[in-house]
């Protein structure tokens, strides 16, 4: 960096509260300039008389600072801490400058003194409101290579970073009796007196220092001390309280149902280096059971031609930035008003030594005394004048002046004029909740009206004006929620005694004089987004009526700022367009979130290792050990195939698959979904719950069991195993078995709920290991004890419980692969042990460990089917071949009457059969359709599709399922399977494509 | 072959732990659960056979030696117990009821130290003040994104209970709050 300047012009010395004896550096566009500890950037750049920030969105106009807080339009920067720490449209009057900060004016090309885009403000008739309705309309081949590109380019004011945002983002739930948002006279007041009755409270406030207008009225006493050092000493007696939590530099942002407020802290914005362990945002989930509005209000601009020049500012940001930051606007300040608090920023300046060339009050007669005073100081008002226009383009340099009804022009040169319309309250945070808002016609505003939620609106959000007002009014709002949450605590009463408050009177909303309807002037409504007072009247004249659709027609508020300063001004140009009152027109709607928020905290600690679970099997590193590749299977790693020595996919596949028929193979199946079923009902609810017969299964069987919807398509499937009269085993697919379990839970209590049975999700109670194979018992039997594995004692669709390894074991003759196999369950926390064991005299008999894709086609080999995979939904029990597995004499069960459904009976259903490639050779694509004809015309008849299909090493041809109409009856008939290069010929047979008697199961 | 070896349980988190100032992450050792379920007829026969006094009040646990149980339900608790397996001492119970072995389903980490209940509020939109959430209460909540059984054991111990293949997800993003909230209680 370079050596400091240390002269920054527009400091006053003396003036302020940021200390010289906390320098720091900053850079904006490149050059270096000094700052104060406690400066904002854009106290620090008008410090340097830097007024010239930005060009505005659309004309690329030259742009300046016009506030001191949240709601800035213009003065948006791309802010810099290194590389991968680049923010776009940050609010130069809400970031704080830290050492080695780096600023970027944005929206311009090459310089910001010299912008091509500047052009857009000379063509800008083309360029009127609602232009790209109109404009880019024809011909229609120049939208996507010309109008498209133009506006992605033009859309937008900064860059969006490029780089991976490295920052940490928090996030808090809270909860608390009394949220007060707002840290002003109103909010701190509120705040003393809940927390002195004991409730516990939260105060907020988006400033680093509390105090509200307190930052720039420096005429408000309270308890014998200066307004601002009040704040600063109530804050720390807060913050010191136990039931109280302070939080600095937080915005509440968004108002939701059931006073669920969101707030965003920003940590670490402000610190040059901080550490790499604190978040640099917090997002903070409030629960309040009530909720204590004291946002205050927002001063509005005038709208006057070309009042949007560098250097015309807000009156009482001016006053901010002399009495809280000790800088001043300019060295020779116009002042144009329609309300009274201009004129105590114009005393402030004087009294700095500014020159005041003139006050333009465009009331008659403003207050008397204000204006005795102006004079006693040597300020000149003009009453019942407006400024015509702003002379200047870079910086403004002069202002005309006129009287209101008519009159000869006056050009007074300045460097700055100040200005205030009046006072908005910001009722943005009750609008959010829901609540309606009502006009206050004598002092033209909207305050909160009908209340929605438990919420209350104190201070000037609420529309009072007057100091001990707005003292009362919030000490009693926060007597009553504290004594409304905790009404057995005895009441404390405070008592705040504050002097010097003034209740400015005088508003304007709309155009000021000499921006009417019918001159041709631009006069800036909304900053951000270009729209001008003759803009509301187009969108007016074009014969939009609703001011939600003026508002879209123009973009009026639509920018980031939310029309903080526009809304008013809009509406009241489109009710004098329209004629009619203006509530009448009505007010636009306040959404969330109240200023810009990042992505980030929003997604918080959800991203990277914590994005989503990841789940791992208890043998998951044992199957990394013997290398396994794994595939993700919703939140699950599963074992996918084990390559040896180079194999690819295909190669390790097929050796496994060989492998299990011919020798062993051990499969890890502890991702199946388990739930025990307890009690002495148990074999009557799964009686209902399947479409199998349940309560002839003896203890010690196991039972293949399909679940239906009501509507009778395939819902789950899955192996039950009756473990004792009243304890069943199921277990059901990966994918499963929350959803099968909340169903049951659903029958249980809703249909079934006379019943005495009980679920509990077992799923990871159990670690599976599947050995299946001619010599899977003689793989487990040295390690087994208290079970009988031969095939009389333990025959195929049994179990048993005893021990493997030492261990307890709910052992399980059955199969998925169509050989005589075992699954072994074992307590999860053994099961890496057992695995261990089991897989080392695998191994030892040349055996292997396969994976999801060999289980897959060892099962295809067999005609059984995955639910997901070969149905769909649509599919029942008989259209899958089941028919079998859906008892007959059963007079009830889940989906019994929407099997009988006459589209359900109807033939020509798709049904799941098998395919062979005639050509012995080619794998048909999964999802392929399938034809009758392949030369009928495109689009030809789709008949049905291939929902499995695999190589089968031991079939040694390719195998397929697919679910064709009246598939049944299709058995030896050639169809055809279209694809991109070719058509494959296919032949219909039986989904069973080895051991079609099925013997080797019973070995 | 000797098969009367017992393997030793091997852990989702083996011992697992995080510390900064003012909180600790731990992960616990290989304890017993058992689910339970039972009507409410039936909760005095079950309270004498696992010798505590099954709660009835919502979100609230009851302990004796070594074991807590932890109301989840009108008809549901989660028994844990660090030394005997509660399963054990149903055996011989004559009621309907629904006693499930979930030792080996769950895993334990203990959270403790004055930043404990702030770092579970991370992820937990609990009310975790001692006034709404005393010592002994207990609740099935979620943390981040999964299901946690939470268990406030002494003021500023909490006990958390998760799947085990939730447990290292709900490790990492405690210690991931600790680490934060650390920092940001010594700013």
């Amino acid at each position: 960096m370079n050596a400091p300047v240390l002269i920054q012009p527009n400091r006053i010395a003396g003036k302020g509260r940021l200390s010289v004896a906390d320098p720091m550096r900053f850079t904006f566009d490149g050059k270096t300039l000094p700052a104060l500890k406690g400066d904002t950037v854009a106290s620090a750049l008008i410090a340097n008389d830097i007024h010239l920030v930005g060009r505005s969105f659309k004309y690329h106009r030259p742009r300046g600072i016009v506030s001191a807080g949240p709601e800035e339009p213009n003065a948006l920067l791309g802010i810099q801490r290194d590389v991968a720490r680049h923010t776009p449209n940050i609010r130069a009057t809400v970031q704080e400058v830290y050492d080695g900060l780096e600023a970027t004016s944005q929206n311009r090309w090459p310089s910001l003194k010299y912008d091509i885009g500047e052009i857009n403000d000379v063509v800008s008739p083309l360029l009127s409101a609602g232009f790209y309705y109109k404009t880019f309309m024809w011909p229609r081949k120049a939208w996507d290579k010309v109008y498209e590109p133009f506006i992605r380019n033009a859309a937008g004011l900064g860059k969006a970073p490029v780089h991976k945002d490295p920052d940490r983002y928090s996030s808090q739930h809270e909860h608390c009796d009394v949220l007060i948002l707002g840290g002003g006279v109103a909010g701190l007041s509120a705040a003393l007196a809940a927390a002195k009755n004991g409730a516990r409270v939260i105060i907020c406030d988006e400033q680093p220092t509390f105090g509200g207008a307190l930052h720039f009225d420096t005429d408000i006493v309270i308890d014998g001390m200066d307004g601002f050092s009040w704040a600063q000493q109530a804050m720390a007696k807060l913050a010191a309280m136990d039931n109280v939590r302070v939080l600095t530099r937080t915005t509440a942002f968004g108002y939701y149902a059931q006073n669920y407020v969101g707030l965003i802290e920003r940590v670490s914005e402000h610190l040059s280096a901080p550490s790499a362990d604190l978040p640099r945002e917090r997002l903070w989930e409030v629960r309040a059971k009530k909720v204590i509005i004291a946002t205050g209000s927002i001063e509005r601009h005038m709208v006057f031609a070309n009042n949007d020049r560098p250097g015309i500012l807000l009156a009482s940001s001016a006053r901010t930035y002399l009495n809280h930051y000790g800088v001043a606007v300019g060295k020779n300040v116009g002042v144009y008003t329609a309300n009274d608090s201009a004129y105590a920023a114009a005393f402030d300046l004087k009294e700095a030594g500014i020159n005041i060339p003139a006050i333009v009050d465009i009331r008659e007669h403003p207050n008397a005394e204000l204006v005795a005073k102006a004079k006693a100081l040597g300020i000149r008002v003009l009453t019942g004048h407006g400024v015509m226009a702003a002379g200047g383009k870079l910086r403004v340099s002069s202002m005309s002046v006129a009287p209101v009804n008519g009159g000869a022009r006056e050009v007074i040169p300045i460097d700055s004029i100040i200005m205030s319309g009046g006072w908005t309250p910001s009722v943005h945070m009750f609008s959010q909740s829901r609540g309606k808002v009502a006009y206050d016609a004598a002092k033209s505003r909207f305050v909160p009206g009908v209340y929605a939620q438990d919420c209350v609106s104190v201070g000037s959000c609420n529309g009072t004006d007057d100091l001990s007002a707005i003292i009362d009014e919030a000490i009693k709002a926060g007597e009553e929620a504290a004594t409304y949450v905790r009404p057995n605590t005895s009441q404390v009463s405070i008592s705040i005694e504050a002097n010097g408050g003034n209740a400015w009177e005088g508003t304007l909303i709309g155009a000021a004089p000499g921006a009417e309807a019918g001159k041709v002037v631009k006069a800036f409504v909304d900053f951000q987004n270009d729209v001008t007072a003759k803009d509301i009247r187009l969108a007016v004249q074009e014969g939009f009526q609703s001011i939600e659709h003026v508002k879209r027609f123009t973009t009026n508020g639509m920018a980031t700022d939310q029309g903080k300063l526009s809304n008013m001004h809009g509406l009241a140009i489109a009710a004098e367009a329209l004629g009619k009152e203006l509530p009448e027109v009505g007010l636009t709607t306040f959404r969330a979130p109240y200023t810009p928020i990042t992505f980030g905290a929003l997604v918080s600690h959800s991203k990277g290792a914590l994005f989503e679970p990841t789940r791992k099997t208890p043998m998951h590193e044992s199957e990394v050990a013997i290398g396994a590749v794994f595939e993700d299977v919703g939140n699950w790693k599963r074992a996918w195939y084990y390559p040896k020595g180079g194999e690819d996919m295909h190669a390790a596949v097929n050796r496994e698959c060989k492998t299990t028929r011919t020798n062993v193979g051990m499969f890890d199946a502890s991702t199946l979904g388990k739930i025990e079923v307890v009690g002495p009902d148990a074999a009557e609810f799964l009686n209902l719950i399947y479409t199998n017969p349940f309560l002839k299964l003896g203890v010690g069987k196991l039972r293949y069991g399909i679940m239906c919807r009501e509507d009778g398509f395939i819902y789950d499937d899955g192996v039950v195993a009756r473990i004792a009269e009243d304890r069943f085993h199921v277990t059901t697919t990966t994918g499963g078995a929350p959803r099968v379990l909340n169903m049951m839970e659903d029958y249980l209590q809703t249909e079934f709920p006379h019943m005495k049975v009980w679920l509990t999700s077992t799923s990871e109670q159990w670690a599976v290991i599947a050995v299946q194979g001619p010599k899977s018992r003689d793989i487990i039997a040295p390690f087994v004890d208290g079970i009988d594995l031969s095939a009389e004692a333990l025959p195929h669709m049994s179990m048993a419980e005893g021990t493997i390894c030492g261990v307890p074991t709910r052992l399980m003759r059955m199969s998925f692969t169509g050989e005589m196999g075992f699954e072994i369950n074992v307590p999860a926390d053994y099961g890496r042990a057992v695995w261990d064991t089991l897989y080392e005299a695998v191994e030892a008999a040349d055996g292997c460990a396969y994976g999801t894709e060999s289980m897959h086609v060892l099962r295809a080999e067999k005609g059984y089917i995955i639910v997901g995979q070969d149905t769909d939904g649509t599919v029942t029990p008989h259209d899958a071949g089941l028919d079998w597995a859906v008892g007959k004499k059963k007079t009830d069960f889940v989906g019994i009457r929407g099997l009988k459904r006459p589209d359900l009976v109807a033939s020509g259903r798709r049904q799941l059969v098998g395919l062979k490639s005639i050509d012995g050779r080619s794998v048909l694509e999964e999802g392929a359709q399938i034809v009758e004809d392949p030369n009928q015309p495109v689009p030809m008849k789709m008949i049905g599709w291939v929902s499995s299909s695999y190589w089968s090493e031991n079939a040694q041809k390719p195998i397929a399922m697919a679910l064709i109409e009246d598939g049944f009856n299709l058995m030896g008939k050639k169809l055809y399977v279209p694809m991109a290069n070719e058509v494959i010929e296919v032949e219909v047979c039986k989904a069973v494509f080895v051991d079609e008697e099925g013997g080797r199961l019973h070995g | 072959m000797d098969n009367s070896v017992k393997l030793r349980r091997s852990l989702p988190l083996a011992e697992k732990a995080f510390g900064a100032s003012g909180v600790s992450v731990t992960s616990m050792g290989a304890g017993y659960r058992c689910s339970l379920r039972v009507g409410a007829d039936d909760v005095a026969a079950l309270s004498q056979a696992l010798g505590v006094d099954l709660p009835q009040t919502p979100k609230t646990s009851a302990r004796s030696a070594s074991r807590i149980a932890m109301w989840l339900g009108p008809d549901e608790w989660s028994i844990y117990d660090s030394k005997n397996n509660p399963i054990d001492d149903l055996k011989n119970v004559d009621v309907a009821c629904a006693g499930v072995d979930v030792s080996h389903r769950n895993t334990a980490i203990e959270v403790s130290g004055s930043l404990a209940a702030g770092v579970i509020n991370a992820g937990c939109p609990q009310d975790l003040s001692l006034e709404v959430f005393p010592v002994g209460a207990c609740s099935r909540t979620i943390l981040g994104k999964v299901e946690i059984v939470l268990c406030r054991t002494k003021a500023d111990i909490f006990h958390v209970e998760c799947w085990r293949s939730f447990s290292p997800y709900v490790f990492e993003f405690l210690s991931t709050a600790a680490k934060e909230q650390s920092a940001l209680a010594a700013r």
